[in-house]
């Protein structure tokens, strides 16, 4: 049956799938991200589930939604606005309608929006019927009815059928937008090779959707986004926990020494523990420990004894991992504690991102107790994080802080593999030397020795108690103790002549600096970009190291007239800026567990350059 | 590698209890029963053939805390209750280790009482000494989670009204191996009980009382007063029957589920109708009705060893699993894991 199908070339497409959370959203997103890539978009996902796993079918706070925005150019955000809206029941409808682009797209199961679901999401009239979505290109499919009928003749229970709707609709989606199904059916074929039965109505459900949206007449345009033109090399997909579990593996072959990780799970950090739990064959040990404490106290146990230690937590985590965090400043023994941040305080928004732990990290001990804080930007850019985090651990013997957050871990981006000959070399030295050996000596870099257990010799103590400069016994000594409080200060704050300085993006000779860190990365730089682009001059710079802050801080920040902090949180940065730097700022600060738009950062750009954000 | 092993491998080792001291001057409070631990610890340590160096004592906090200061090993005095999870972290990091953890009452079962129970459940091999004191000694004098109902201390002047925990009980029911209790006045009986526990491979735990001369002075008086202890201490050995009593007149057998105290010397009992010792019976049940003679009025306190049993070890399955995994696998490739799913080429 051949029809007319005109066929739109589009630079960006923001897509959301959005259902109940046990009508397999994630997967479909993820999926749809998957092949995406493979055709050789940029991308950028983010998925938004509740905390709850299967909350009550058809109920508003059960939807779970998966965003992505892929494009033919190079793209930062997860896309500010869906473009189009496949929405599975009219709670999915409701609980998204407010966030779509004016005259979006919306796909709807149609068959899902009967009285009892209309009730569930609170509708009085029927909106598909009422009028409500005038403004939106609404496409009603019955999607569970014609799933139902392509899978006839398999001996499936009804739930299974209603199961298998998802992949009905991501058909759909990859007829609608141009994309091979080969790579789905490919993963549906490993994941229910044993399953011949699943297998075959999956295939079936996802093959019957893109005929749909061949066949029938109610769909008119197909949109074609051509791949990017992405740098050289071979990518793959990555979100930001699998990248922090590929740093840490890594940081571990260039060091030579074995990976240990000390953790208990906690959304949204768990993955990291589960990715490392598949790396046996690199030698790494993952403890799931009985608690919070006993995950960073064995980590602590473990770099005692010479093997690269990491711990992995949440916000909530790190309130309880605290106390060892400053025997492992005390001890000053090599550590690295993720804190994959979450909406808090207390358990808050345990699926929802925020950046709000930063004073924490910094502040979060009782007494002088420094620790190097770095926070990634981007999905990718928590593989480099995750390792240069292990370098700065092993050179200092210092723990040290890697922020990242839910958006992070959970988001996915086209990650350019890198060159493992590229990646440096990370040096250990256990020390072997009797005759030059004390516990508290120094190097250049004031680093004390690495003597591990098993060495002949050197066979010593340390612990939370102050110990003597230089000897490591136990002491009491006034001085001593300013001695030590004022080393270990000077230690972390040395951190600053190996790491980059600030790199001004933008204009230098602008009025205006947008100064921003961790997960904001992609809004703000879309932000800048933009309004760049209609004239406006400014400058940005990001940060990616916290504690110390990079030699050049200051430099940069007296440069400008005025700087604008964006900061998912009351202003956490802002603070650590005007007290370390005296410098005014602008703040904008937003906690809705969800990433900045850009624009809503343009408009407050716009406010303050003065003039009106036209588009 | 088991403690035995270790021993046949290093036969040439020959240290001696001095070896094992540092030269830290020791503080803790004179006649404080630490002293005695310490120094039957020094003393058996040569006997392992570990070399020096493989010995890693970890503590919390409490008195008892400083013990690594004062043995010529590697230590770490930690952090309060977490000694047996840093403990844990040293042996995965190096299973070749000897690893020995110093705790007080209220260091191992309250604070810590979740790491110790949790180390006990995995079998990892070390060693957890309990110096049990019943008291909380570093912060002067307060009830602790192994003082008597009705203790009057400084936090509870008018008598505590919490009931005490019977740690052997707890390290059973957790799952330890090797689960023994020893006095800190009976040096001979507490060098056995290290050196047993030193051969055991997976969690050995002793429980030793120790006397607070300071806080609580005279707490275990009647277990070790030369007039009094032959009536109130069974020594339990395997194999043999529970007899105590001056003129070990006195014997404990089975009614059903409950222990009853017999006598000898009416002739209507002899030893074959006593309860005869199993250190090795796999059914943990004795040894909590041994436990609980501390509940049961009159009957005397069993030291000894109370279980030993065979079970794998935590880091024994670990690196096992690791060597497996590797095999099945082959050694890891930073290239390969990268390109791990799909991946895809930009020309």
């Amino acid at each position: 049956m051949a029809k007319d199908v005109e066929v739109q070339v589009l630079e960006d497409v923001t897509i959301r799938f959005a259902g109940d959370s046990g009508d397999g959203m994630q997967l479909t997103g993820s999926q749809f991200s998957n092949t995406t890539a493979l055709f050789g978009n940029d991308l950028n996902t983010l998925p938004d589930y509740p905390a709850e796993i299967r909350a009550p079918a058809g109920t508003l706070y059960g939807v779970s939604g998966f965003q992505l925005h892929f494009s033919s150019l190079e793209i930062q955000t997860p896309g500010d606005s869906p473009d189009v809206l496949v929405a599975m029941n009219p709670a999915a409808l409701k609980v998204n309608l407010k966030d779509l682009k004016p005259g979006a797209t919306i796909v709807v199961n149609e068959n899902a929006f009967d009285s009892k679901n209309l009730k569930l999401a609170h509708y009085e009239a029927n909106p598909l019927e009422d009028g409500s979505l005038a403004g939106f290109e609404v496409i009603l499919v019955p999607l569970s009815k014609q799933t139902a009928a392509s899978l006839e003749g398999l001996s499936l229970s009804v739930k299974d059928v209603e199961r298998t709707k998802n992949f009905f609709a991501l058909g759909l989606m990859y007829w609608m937008f141009d994309r091979p199904l080969e790579p789905t059916l490919a993963w549906l074929e490993q994941k229910f090779g044993k399953k011949p039965i699943y297998l075959e109505a999956n295939k079936k459900a996802l093959t019957a959707g893109y005929y749909y949206g061949e066949n029938t007449e109610i769909f008119t345009t197909r949109y074609h986004v051509a791949p990017a033109k992405l740098e050289k090399g071979s990518y793959r997909s990555i979100n930001g926990n699998e990248a922090v579990a590929l740093g840490f593996v890594s940081a571990s072959v260039k060091a030579g020494i074995p990976l240990f990780l000390g953790s208990y799970p906690i959304t949204p950090a768990s993955e990291i523990l589960q990715e490392l739990s598949n790396y046996k064959n690199f030698g790494v040990k993952t403890f799931q420990a009985e608690d919070e404490i006993a995950g960073i106290a064995s980590a602590i146990g473990a770099s005692f004894a010479g093997n690269l230690a990491v711990t992995t937590t949440s916000g909530p985590g790190l309130a309880l991992k605290t106390e060892a965090v400053g025997l492992a400043v005390m001890t000053e023994l090599p550590l690295v504690i993720v804190d994959v941040q979450r909406g808090g305080p207390s358990t808050g928004l345990p699926t929802k991102t925020e950046q709000s732990d930063l004073l924490q990290a910094m502040y979060g001990r009782n007494g002088e107790s420094p620790v190097p804080i770095l926070a990634a930007s981007t999905p990718s850019d928590c593989f480099d994080m995750a390792f240069e985090a292990c370098r700065i651990a092993i050179k200092y013997m210092t723990p040290v802080f890697l922020l990242s957050e839910g958006y992070l871990a959970n988001g996915s981006e086209p990650w350019k593999i890198p060159d493992v000959d590229s990646l440096p070399e990370i040096p250990v030295h256990y020390w072997k030397d009797k005759e030059t050996y004390q516990i508290y000596s120094r190097n250049d870099n004031l680093a004390r020795p690495w003597a591990i257990p098993g060495t002949p010799e050197l066979e010593h103590r340390i612990g939370g108690l102050e110990k003597a400069h230089i000897y490591g016994t136990v002491s009491y000594v006034p001085e001593n103790h300013e001695i030590m409080v004022r080393m270990r200060d000077a230690k972390v704050k040395k951190i600053q002549d190996d790491i980059p300085d600030l790199e001004v993006f933008g204009d230098e000779d602008a009025d205006l600096l947008v100064a921003a860190w961790g997960g904001t990365y992609g809004s703000v730089k879309e932000a800048v970009a933009n309004l760049r682009r209609k004239g406006h001059k400014i400058a940005q710079v990001h940060f990616k190291y916290l504690n110390p802050f990079p030699k050049n801080t200051k430099e940069v920040l007296t440069k400008y007239k005025q700087i604008l902090v964006p900061e998912r949180n009351l202003g956490q940065l802002s603070k650590m800026l005007k007290s370390e730097f005296l410098v005014e700022v602008i703040q904008l600060n937003k906690v809705q567990g969800s990433p900045f738009k850009s624009s809503e950062i343009e408009t407050k750009i716009i406010s303050i350059l003065g003039g009106e954000n036209v588009d | 590698m088991s403690t035995n092993e270790v021993m046949e491998k290093n036969e040439n080792v020959k240290l001696t209890a001095k070896d094992f001291s540092t030269n830290q001057d020791v503080r803790w409070c004179p006649g404080c029963g630490d002293y005695s631990i310490l120094a039957q610890a020094q003393r058996i340590s040569p006997d392992l053939g570990i070399p020096r160096e493989k010995f890693v004592w970890v503590s919390g906090i409490g008195c008892s805390s400083r013990f690594p200061y004062y043995m010529d090993t590697y230590g770490f005095h930690s952090i309060h209750g977490r000694a047996p999870a840093i403990a844990t972290g040293v042996k995965l990091a190096n299973p070749d280790l000897s690893v020995w953890v110093a705790a007080g009452d209220g260091d191992l079962l309250s604070i810590g009482g979740n790491h110790f129970i949790h180390a006990c459940r995995r079998n990892i091999d070390m060693k957890v000494i309990l110096f049990n004191n019943r008291i909380y000694g570093l912060t002067k004098g307060q009830y602790s989670p192994t003082s008597e109902k009705g203790k009057k201390t400084k936090s509870s002047p008018y008598g505590s009204i919490d009931f005490p925990f019977l740690p052997v009980n707890m390290a059973v029911a957790s799952g330890a191996t090797f689960v023994a209790r020893s006095i800190d006045r009976d040096p001979k009986h507490l060098q056995t009980m290290m050196l047993r526990a030193a051969a055991h491979h997976g969690l050995a735990f002793i429980e030793i009382y120790q006397n607070c001369n300071i806080f609580n002075d005279g707490a275990y008086e009647p277990l070790t007063n030369k007039e009094t202890k032959a009536d109130n201490v069974v020594v339990l050995e395997h194999g043999k029957p529970l007899i105590f009593g001056k003129n070990n007149d006195k014997g404990i057998r089975m009614d059903g589920m409950n222990p009853v105290i017999v006598d000898l010397t009416t002739g209507k009992y002899s030893a074959e109708d006593l309860w005869i010792h199993d250190e090795f019976d796999e059914n943990p049940a004795r040894s909590f009705v041994l436990a609980h003679f501390a509940d049961l009025e009159n009957f005397p306190t069993p030291i000894g060893v109370f279980r030993q049993v065979q079970k794998s070890t935590y880091d024994g399955d670990l690196f096992a699993q690791l060597d497996e995994v590797t095999k099945l696998k082959g050694k890891g490739k930073l290239e390969k894991l990268f390109r791990m799913g799909n991946t895809w080429e930009v020309a």
